[in-house]
């Protein structure tokens, strides 16, 4: 499946960030695993795994804050080797958003400026175009102690922004904020990278978060890459069960391969029968066996008499309910797992009581190969 | 019978009312810090109150003149000897908090930021001088800057003087090396305390907008190590103005503080008033400076920005 990048603003190709063969070790532990990724100019990239997988030991090395043990990593062509923090062409939005409290609003968005000793206003011109790129105007003079988790969170923004970098580094920015502050500033850091145009690098653990923003995602497991693609591809093709789980519920079903050839795969399944489905890119042959997997809400529930051409008989046996949704698990015969099954509730899925036997439609394509 | 119906209520409405009482915050704040209250008021509250009465009375012979005067502190203030001692025991103490705070803030800043696992040992550490008497203490600066002493022998062994030097001892450079010495872990200990509340990101945060490590140091750490370093050059100066141990025994005849003179006047010259009226002097005069300390390192600190 081709990339789809979310954005409309044409990307060049040409690469920011090349990380070649990282490697960083504490002892014997191995926070980064001989990872390689390239990151391309103008785009919203996103390193998504779970605490410790080593997607901030990575930031922290592209920032200059950490080194690797070996490997290397260059920015916009020029390596990074033996180059401090502070005279690296990316900033960092910290988790923690690291406010200076002695410092008011404007100082703070103007810290990184004074070094730079601007002339004629320059200077605070800037910080208040920065100020009114974060929707901050008029708060200059507050003392940081005096503004609210999101509004620290602008600051912060506003300070590197206002710094010109060639890649903005976000550390969690969004992960201190309740959940409505968090999704609307998603909308608005997504907005502010386009209309930049920055490259932008985020960790986040957040699986929504970084499909919603994102033009591409890095999954990491455990010091290495799982995989690198568009939040689509990674939520609809994950190479692995791994991934598959981290990003969403899946549905994963045991199956025998009947027939391999280049593109595509034969399987046998005992719920769902003989299946086609496409190869994954590095598919890995492990015998005979293989695991399809299917998202819950590729499963919709057949009312009255209606029929599909691809279906499955079983039993509910648990419904919770979602509000706008209900997660059914639903018993097939001859799975070992049941199927869970999100169907929103227009059609009264809500309603249905436990022990009902349903039939569910489904698409083939969406059954999707993939690595143990 | 319904004497006892009646009387119950208000009995047990007094009590719930007593309970209320003892349970407010305020009430057991005082009931807490009501011994250390009524000790302060009885040590210290009453003897400076006694002082300050004593500095308007006057000496005759041995009686006590109990009608209001101010010639106490007309002697305090104009007789030369008062105010060369005054003034030469605000240098010492004025000089001794400066050399130890600057002398102090390296130690600190170096075991907050560098200690690692061992910061609770190197501050351990630092308190073992304090097992020893402070007489101990000095008596041995004593012999290492006696015309005999360590210094001495040192010096000449290398060949550096051909004489035992004097400059050495008995003067008021040899109270500022002694009480340095003497008050740097009351220093270092603020300091740290403030070190260890930077958050190490906002110093990560000065690098990453461009500033190197010296830079990030003046413009972050140090700035937000301010109230430490205040606290640290008001516990040493507001004690060392009235010490008389020090200059007595390593200060000489150059070395005297404002402090022998008062206790001279309270002691062998037995002139009570006057010996009141030095040390009110003394302590409006510590209060201005320690003010002004704390505002000049507030400026400092905006400077910094």
């Amino acid at each position: 499946m081709p990339e789809q990048p979310q954005s409309d603003r044409p990307q060049s190709d040409r690469p920011m960030i090349e990380i070649r063969n990282v490697t960083r070790s504490y002892g014997a532990f191995k926070a980064l695993d001989d990872a390689s990724l390239t990151i391309k100019e103008g785009e919203f990239f996103s390193l998504l795994g779970p605490s410790g997988c080593g997607k901030t030991t990575l930031l922290r090395m592209i920032a200059g804050f950490d080194n690797p043990t070996s490997g290397s990593i260059s920015v916009g062509g020029q390596p990074m080797e033996g180059i401090p923090a502070n005279r690296r062409p990316t900033n960092m939005v910290f988790q923690s958003y690291a406010i200076f409290p002695h410092l008011n609003v404007e100082q703070n968005v103007a810290y990184g400026l004074k070094r730079l000793k601007l002339q004629g206003g320059e200077e605070k011109r800037r910080v208040e175009e920065a100020l009114a790129q974060v929707s901050l105007t008029g708060l200059g003079k507050r003392l940081a102690t005096e503004l609210s988790g999101g509004q620290r969170q602008r600051v912060a923004l506003a300070r590197a922004l206002v710094m010109r970098p060639k890649v903005l580094l976000l550390d969690e920015p969004l992960s201190a904020l309740d959940k409505k502050l968090r999704e609307q500033m998603q909308v608005e850091l997504r907005r502010l990278q386009q209309a930049v145009g920055i490259t932008f690098v985020l960790v986040t653990h957040d699986q929504y978060e970084a499909l919603a923003m994102s033009d591409r995602i890095a999954v990491m497991f455990g010091g290495r890459i799982a995989q690198v693609a568009s939040p689509k591809e990674i939520y609809q093709r994950p190479v692995n069960r791994q991934v598959a789980d981290f990003l969403g519920g899946m549905n994963f079903v045991k199956a025998e391969i009947v027939e391999e050839n280049g593109a595509s795969l034969v399987v046998d399944t005992l719920g769902f029968g003989r299946v086609k489905t496409d190869k994954p890119k590095a598919f890995v042959r492990n015998g005979g066996a293989a695991t399809l997997g299917i998202r819950p809400e590729r499963l919709r529930v057949l009312w009255d008499n209606a029929t599909a051409r691809f279906e499955v008989a079983g039993k509910v046996v648990e419904r919770h309910y979602f509000g706008e949704i209900t997660h059914l698990i639903v018993e097939i015969p001859g799975l070992e797992k049941p199927l869970s099954v999100t169907e929103t509730n227009d059609f009264g899925a809500d309603d249905i009581p436990v022990g009902t036997s349903i039939r569910l439609a489904y698409d083939p394509e969406a059954l999707v190969a993939m690595a143990d | 019978m319904t004497a006892a119906a009646e009387g119950s209520p208000p009995l047990r409405m007094t009590r719930a009312r007593r309970n209320a009482l003892l349970q407010s915050e305020p009430v057991q704040g005082l009931a807490l810090i009501s011994p250390t209250l009524v000790y302060a008021l009885i040590l210290l509250v009453l003897p400076i109150l006694v002082v300050i009465a004593h500095s308007f009375w006057t000496q005759h012979y041995l009686t006590i003149d109990r009608s209001f005067t101010l010639e106490n502190y007309r002697i305090a203030l104009t007789e030369p000897i008062y105010r060369d001692l005054l003034w030469r025991s605000l240098y010492i103490s004025l000089t001794v908090s400066l050399l130890t705070v600057l002398l102090a803030y390296p130690i600190a800043y170096f075991i907050s930021f560098h200690g690692g696992r061992h910061k609770s040992l190197w501050l351990f550490l630092i308190t073992i001088p304090f097992w020893t008497s402070y007489l101990l203490r000095v008596m041995s600066w004593k012999v290492i800057l006696g015309y005999n002493g360590v210094l001495n022998s040192g010096l000449m062994g290398l060949g550096i003087i051909d004489e035992p030097s004097t400059a050495l001892l008995y003067n008021s450079s040899a109270v500022i090396i002694t009480l340095t010495h003497a008050w740097a872990a009351f220093a270092i200990l603020p300091i740290f305390v403030s070190l260890e509340k930077v958050d190490r990101t906002l110093v990560e945060a000065a690098k990453d907008l461009g500033d190197g490590p010296l830079r990030s140091f003046l413009r972050v750490t140090l700035p937000l190590s301010a109230p430490g370093v205040i606290s640290a050059a008001l516990i040493v100066m507001i004690p060392t103005v009235g010490d008389y141990v020090t200059p007595k025994l390593v200060g000489g005849k150059d070395g005297v503080m404002i402090a022998n003179a008062i206790q001279a006047q309270f002691g062998k010259a037995s002139n009570w008033p006057l010996g009141a009226a030095l040390s009110v002097t003394t302590m409006v005069i510590v209060t201005l400076m320690a003010g002004a300390t704390v505002l000049v390192i507030r400026a400092l600190q905006r400077l910094a920005r």
